[in-house]
């Protein structure tokens, strides 16, 4: 990469990361909160004491699995909305496997917890696939039905079949699971606070979908089928079976988020217990430009951004949807921003524009070419 | 109860549950006719739906109260054009990928709305909404009259845009124009046929039908408001357009289909057949997918470009 290039992206990645923050601002504005000191809150507030860092880190582990799954399915050519729904169906069946084997040793029921959340999470997020691959279903819409059709499924269970015993004796009712034997529970690292062995799973499962992703001849072949699926059917890639691949392994990765959430932090399963990491995962996925490298950080960032955001909604009455607003403003300068990094013409005119104001400045054209 | 009275019972009920789905997906058509994939329907209608309850809501003590209806829905359809044009500036001009764009939209849509509606309103809260309107003499007919001729003006209205679309998409040279950009927007740019321009032309309208479709929710449905009221119906109108095999009449098909769906289910609670809740629920849910699935023979019917970003500088 070139001086232009890199001055260009920097340009670029600036312009438009100041428009997000100005359209956010104006919204903070319309209800009447000081978009600078709720900007000052959200970045700052969670950092300010260790007990926030690593609630940070525990909000961090979920997007993380997430947008993993979301990486390798956007890199494969599919376009996975339905982690949601997913991460659901592995809270389901890890709290089912939990429960169902209350007496087994560690070393079998923590491992047959996260695995069973996470074939679930696959199940659903490959009949997607499936759909996709065989009768050529949008991806993207027939991911968000299951999205709610996952939402009752797991209402449903949560008010009838797995509903706490407890809650009708003392008739409270609150809709959720029994408590998970502690055998099942993914290990605290530091006493005293939530964070849990599940961030190291986290980091580990980057490893491997980055080594996935660009040093096997799977991965090779599920980027290709991404990249150019006409291309690669012509050089002999069955794209179809690849898509399935994905799916199944996004759901899985998807599914083990829910797992570790029940296993690593609420330890039963509860309503609400995905609280929009499905969605937020495509952000930090494209955040992460969809390389592990980056989603380890663009997880932590938005589990900043997440727990600020809950700072802002007791402090300065800021309502908690602002973290749709900010996600879906940050969507659309990433995908607008994308196009103009990649697009040699826009490049070569910036750097014509640029010259007028700067004698100074590298000459027009000489950064098309790169 | 006689099958003919349950019949009349669930398609009384069906017309106006249609309503909403065949706003959207009649306007998602003009976006999809013109090449653009727009998710962010769904978003669009959460809006729709906000300021079409916000504005006869902040009126309702003022002396202009008897105009806040028709305020409403003229401010949700300028809302949603106005997202219209933000989504066409992303895809159209930035030539952004439309899925994960519409998604963008969606979420802000959906975001903004439940914001703004926590700040300003709070709690639940109704509106009187538009009353039923029944037209002389036809409403008398028996059978029919009950089903199609006494709902409120949004309902006629809605059920007379399908032959409007209909001529609009194919009578005039402006539907030409956009089943031309859609389908070979190069041949298009050619003729002298604005590609970006119609585009974003298409964009504003469907946005705008968008935002009354999520007004109608919210004014004449439900009469209230509240993060999920729309509740995907924006995604099952893109799918619809699938359904509907991008032609207006068909789509209204499909948006009858759906109602008569989801109120048969209603109609089997209040006749007191019991199942699961949630799984009356996830019935349209389910129907997407069963009909996308057997719709995709149709796919070959559709506008050829559709998803593509047409640039004019790049040689292939």
């Amino acid at each position: 990469m070139n001086r232009n290039k890199l001055l260009y992206s920097g340009a670029i990645i600036l312009a438009v990361t100041l428009i997000a923050a100005l359209l956010v601002a104006l919204v903070l504005f319309s209800i009447g909160a000081s978009p600078l000191a709720t900007y000052k809150t959200i970045l700052t507030g969670p950092l300010s004491d260790l007990f926030g860092v690593t609630e940070v880190l525990v909000r961090s582990v979920p997007l993380m699995l997430v947008a993993l799954g979301i990486a390798i399915s956007f890199r494969s050519g599919i376009l996975n909305i339905g982690a949601e729904g997913q991460i659901q169906m592995g809270v389901i069946a890890s709290t089912a496997m939990a429960l169902a084997m209350p007496h087994a040793p560690k070393a079998i029921l923590l491992p047959a917890t996260l695995l069973a959340g996470a074939l679930a999470g696959a199940l659903w997020g490959g009949v997607a696939g499936w759909l996709k691959a065989k009768l050529q279903v949008n991806e993207i819409l027939s991911t968000v039905m299951l999205n709610y059709i996952a939402a009752q499924v797991y209402t449903f269970l949560l008010r009838g079949p797995m509903l706490d015993p407890n809650e009708l004796e003392t008739g409270s009712g609150t809709p959720q699971s029994m408590r998970l034997p502690e055998l099942a529970f993914l290990d605290t690292i530091i006493p005293g606070t939530r964070i849990h062995m599940g961030f190291i799973v986290a980091l580990v499962a980057a490893l491997l979908v980055w080594m996935l992703l660009w040093k096997t001849t799977l991965g090779y072949r599920m980027r290709t089928a991404g990249a150019g699926a006409k291309a690669a059917r012509y050089a002999g890639v069955p794209v179809e079976r690849y898509l399935i691949v994905a799916m199944l392994m996004a759901g899985g990765f998807a599914g083990l988020a829910g797992a570790v959430e029940v296993s690593g932090v609420h330890h039963r399963a509860i309503e609400g217990i995905s609280s929009g990491y499905g969605f937020a995962g495509i952000v930090v996925a494209l955040f992460g430009m969809l390389h592990p490298g980056g989603i380890i950080p663009s997880s932590i960032f938005f589990g900043i951004l997440l727990i600020g955001a809950d700072m802002t909604q007791r402090s300065a009455s800021v309502p908690a949807n602002m973290v749709l607003v900010l996600q879906g403003v940050i969507i659309l300068s990433i995908v607008s921003a994308q196009s103009f990094l990649r697009n040699p013409y826009a490049q070569e005119r910036f750097f014509r524009w640029f010259a007028r104001f700067s004698p100074s400045a590298p000459k027009a054209g000489k950064g098309a070419q790169s | 109860m006689s099958a003919g009275l349950m019949l009349y019972n669930v398609l009384c009920l069906a017309v106006p549950f249609s309503v909403a789905l065949l706003l959207a997906a009649l306007g998602e058509n003009f976006n999809q006719r013109a090449g653009v994939f727009n998710l962010g329907c769904d978003g669009i209608m959460c809006m729709g739906a906000f300021l079409g309850f916000m504005v006869p809501f902040a009126m309702k003590a003022t002396p202009w109260a008897a105009y806040g209806n028709f305020l409403g829905l003229g401010a949700a359809m300028a809302v949603g054009a106005a997202m219209g044009i933000v989504f066409a500036l992303v895809t159209v001009t930035f030539r952004a990928s439309q899925g994960i764009a519409g998604i963008g939209l969606q979420m802000l849509g959906w975001g903004l709305a439940g914001t703004l509606f926590r700040h300003f309103v709070g709690g639940v809260t109704g509106v009187e909404g538009m009353a039923a309107i029944a037209i002389p003499g036809l409403s008398k007919i028996p059978f029919l009259g009950g089903v199609l001729f006494n709902h409120n003006a949004l309902t006629y209205t809605a059920l007379l845009l399908v032959p409007a679309c209909w001529f609009l998409l194919y009578k005039t040279p402006w539907g030409l124009k956009v089943r031309a950009v859609g389908t070979h927007p190069r041949a298009a740019d050619t003729m002298g046929i604005r590609v970006d321009l119609i585009r974003y032309q298409a964009l504003m309208l469907g946005g705008a039908m968008a935002g009354l479709a999520g007004a109608y929710l919210s004014l004449c449905q439900a009469k209230m408001f509240s993060d999920d009221l729309v509740a995907g119906r924006g995604f099952i109108a893109v799918a619809l357009v699938y359904f509907g095999r991008w032609s207006p009449l068909g789509i209204l098909g499909g948006a009858l289909l759906f109602s008569i769906a989801q109120s048969f289910q209603l109609s089997m609670q209040v006749w007191g057949i019991k199942f699961p809740y949630e799984f009356a629920v996830m019935l349209p849910y389910v129907l997407v997918i069963v009909v996308l699935a057997l719709a995709r023979k149709a796919r070959q019917l559709g506008p050829t470009d559709l998803g593509k970003p047409y640039n004019r500088e790049m040689r292939f």
